[in-house]
């Protein structure tokens, strides 16, 4: 008797992107043991070339519709686009730490690794086409940002940063998994087609209700919006800045990628409920975001805050709805990368007395000593507050223009009152930078290539998505009808 | 026979039991283990849905989740040991460097 195994054939290629990051994550994790041991610097190197090979594949497959595993991964263009977007927020990120990890203690080659884990959640969360992936991916994703949160094992703030989000995070979860089954049991399924063409879809099942209630509490905790946001700002406070700025984009990216394609697939009988949320949630979380960040004298937490503001924003594009709603959140998020890993970037890379800046004094007259990283970090803030001809300013036209086209005209005013609150905590900083007395031994900058060049790649993003947003506001609509067939 | 309604009724009186146990207890391992509780209240909903429904794709959803825990245990008791180190104590309410 010949017992043949059969092995089934698995297109892999829809998995590609993430393959190449994962990849490189292990290449870190077998490098880290090889010498030389003194230095970790190489590794970096590593794991940038490995993100770099994962854009340039995700860039190569434009265009495609590949599904592998019954429909349970799927590698649209909307899926792309959003690893492009990961992709390049995890690159700047690795960039950033290569020097600034080393420099605060604490470089290692499972920093890296867990980086690279991380990104790959991020890759499968914005490819996923079902339930259990969603899930999944997510942990992936948030295990390994629990452990980065915590990196700087000796210092306190680190520490309680990794623990609070790690309870929060883990809580969060149960509340997305007990959805997740919820939806399960009215629909049968836990692919999201499947799910949208369930008889409960139309029913108004109340099993599926509440399971639409339990995966927004979930998700509602990732992407931080009020109420479900008091972790944000003590961890972005605590964790490694590099870490932070990971957290702020490529997380909040991701998690916005997988509720955008949940909401708008899988739920969308649900259209109507889920709007009514969202229209309440937006306000709240962009009113206290804001409001709440005008109290801050520390940059770290001034800019969760304002990324708690800036998530209520894009909630906006979502009640808005349509292919100009969903599209003009994916340029958003674009625009909100490049911007906030910038202004991550400028801190992480500004010391005083050997210890971190982050308090807004420690900048007054940065201009006098170093004009080009106070010109760097005020073309980021100016960009958050939505000047033109900066990407903000452009993704916040299309998004409350589309709120505006929708009908959601109030929705629309509150947004763009918000921003004027928020322009006053971002111009205060400019204000200390550029007119206040230089203090005695305030922040200086410390020499660093690869994060001068990241800094230097996202100015360049910033300006280039302002000054021509055309292109990529066609690519940003192109992404999401995969979505809305 | 136990009617299916019965563990739908279990399942989530043992997720309600751990979202107040995250709430009012103050020992990160007690509130990490009620999260354990709702994640195994997750579970045996989807073991009894896919009992109902006859489709494994519930039991299947379970395992994954079994994985995921036995992670999710492996970094929380390391970063509750990090923290224990610095601090010689345990509880959240010392937690408290950044707040507003």
């Amino acid at each position: 008797m010949t017992g043949e195994i059969v092995v089934p054939v698995v297109g892999l290629s829809a998995l590609l992107p993430a393959l190449v990051v994962v990849g490189a994550g292990g290449l870190v994790l077998l490098l880290d043991l090889l010498p030389p041991r003194a230095s970790k610097a190489h590794l970096g190197t590593v794991a940038l070339a490995g993100l770099v090979a994962a854009l340039l594949v995700t860039v190569s497959r434009w265009g495609t519709d590949d599904r592998a595993f019954r429909d349970m991964v799927l590698l649209d263009n909307y899926a792309l686009f959003f690893d492009v977007v990961i992709c390049y927020a995890a690159a700047l990120v690795v960039m950033l730490s290569m020097d600034y990890v080393g420099r605060e203690g604490g470089e290692s080659g499972e920093y890296y690794a867990l980086v690279l884990f991380s990104t790959t959640g991020m890759l499968l969360l914005a490819s996923a086409g079902d339930l259990i992936v969603v899930f999944l991916a997510l942990e992936l994703m948030s295990l390994s940002l629990y452990v980065l949160a915590g990196f700087f094992k000796t210092r306190l703030v680190s520490g309680e940063a990794s623990m609070k989000y790690f309870l929060l995070g883990a809580f969060a979860s149960s509340f997305l998994l007990y959805g997740i089954a919820m939806l399960y049991g009215a629909t049968g399924s836990t692919n999201l087609d499947r799910i949208a063409g369930s008889p409960a879809a139309r029913d108004g099942d109340p099993l599926y209700l509440v399971g639409l209630a339990l995966l927004l509490v979930g998700f509602g905790f990732k992407i931080s919006t009020v109420p479900f946001h008091m972790w944000a700002p003590d961890v972005y406070e605590g964790a490694p800045t590099s870490v932070t700025a990971l957290i702020a984009t490529g997380s909040k990216a991701a998690a916005f990628a997988a509720l955008i394609r949940v909401l708008v697939v899988a739920l969308r009988g649900l259209q109507p409920d889920w709007t009514a949320l969202l229209w309440s949630l937006a306000v709240v979380t962009m009113t206290l975001g804001n409001l709440a960040a005008l109290a801050q004298s520390n940059l770290k937490r001034m800019l969760a805050y304002s990324s708690i503001a800036h998530v209520g924003y894009m909630l906006v594009g979502l009640v808005a709805g349509g292919a100009s709603g969903a599209g003009a959140v994916l340029f958003y998020l674009l625009a909100y990368t490049f911007t906030t890993i910038g202004a991550f970037g400028v801190l992480a890379l500004c010391q005083r007395a050997g210890e971190e800046a982050v308090e807004v004094s420690e900048y007054a007259g940065l201009a006098r000593r170093n004009p080009v990283l106070a010109a760097t970090l005020a073309l980021f803030l100016l960009s958050l507050i939505g000047i033109p001809p900066l990407a903000g300013f452009v993704a916040k036209f299309y998004l409350f223009g589309a709120a505006v086209r929708g009908g959601h005209v109030w929705l629309a005013v509150i947004a763009v009152l918000n921003s004027a609150v928020a322009a006053y905590y971002y111009l205060r900083v400019l204000v200390y930078m550029y007119m206040r007395e230089p203090e005695a031994g305030g922040a200086g900058y410390v020499p660093s290539f690869a994060g001068g060049l990241a800094l230097a790649i996202a100015l360049i993003g910033v300006v280039a998505l302002g000054v021509m947003p055309a292109p990529f506001a066609d690519l940003a609509q192109g992404a999401v009808t995969p979505l809305l067939r | 026979m136990v009617p299916e309604s019965y563990y739908l009724g279990l399942s989530a009186t043992l997720f309600s039991i751990g979202v107040v146990g995250v709430i009012v207890r103050r020992n990160p391992l007690v509130m990490f283990m009620s999260i354990e509780l709702m994640l195994n209240a997750a579970n045996l909903a989807l073991v009894a849905f896919g009992h109902r429904l006859g489709s494994p794709d519930g039991q299947v959803l379970v395992f994954f989740v079994m994985a995921v825990a036995a992670a999710e245990v492996a970094v929380g008791l390391a970063i509750i040991v990090t923290i224990f180190r610095l601090r010689r104590r345990l509880s959240v309410d010392d937690l408290n460097l950044m707040r507003w």
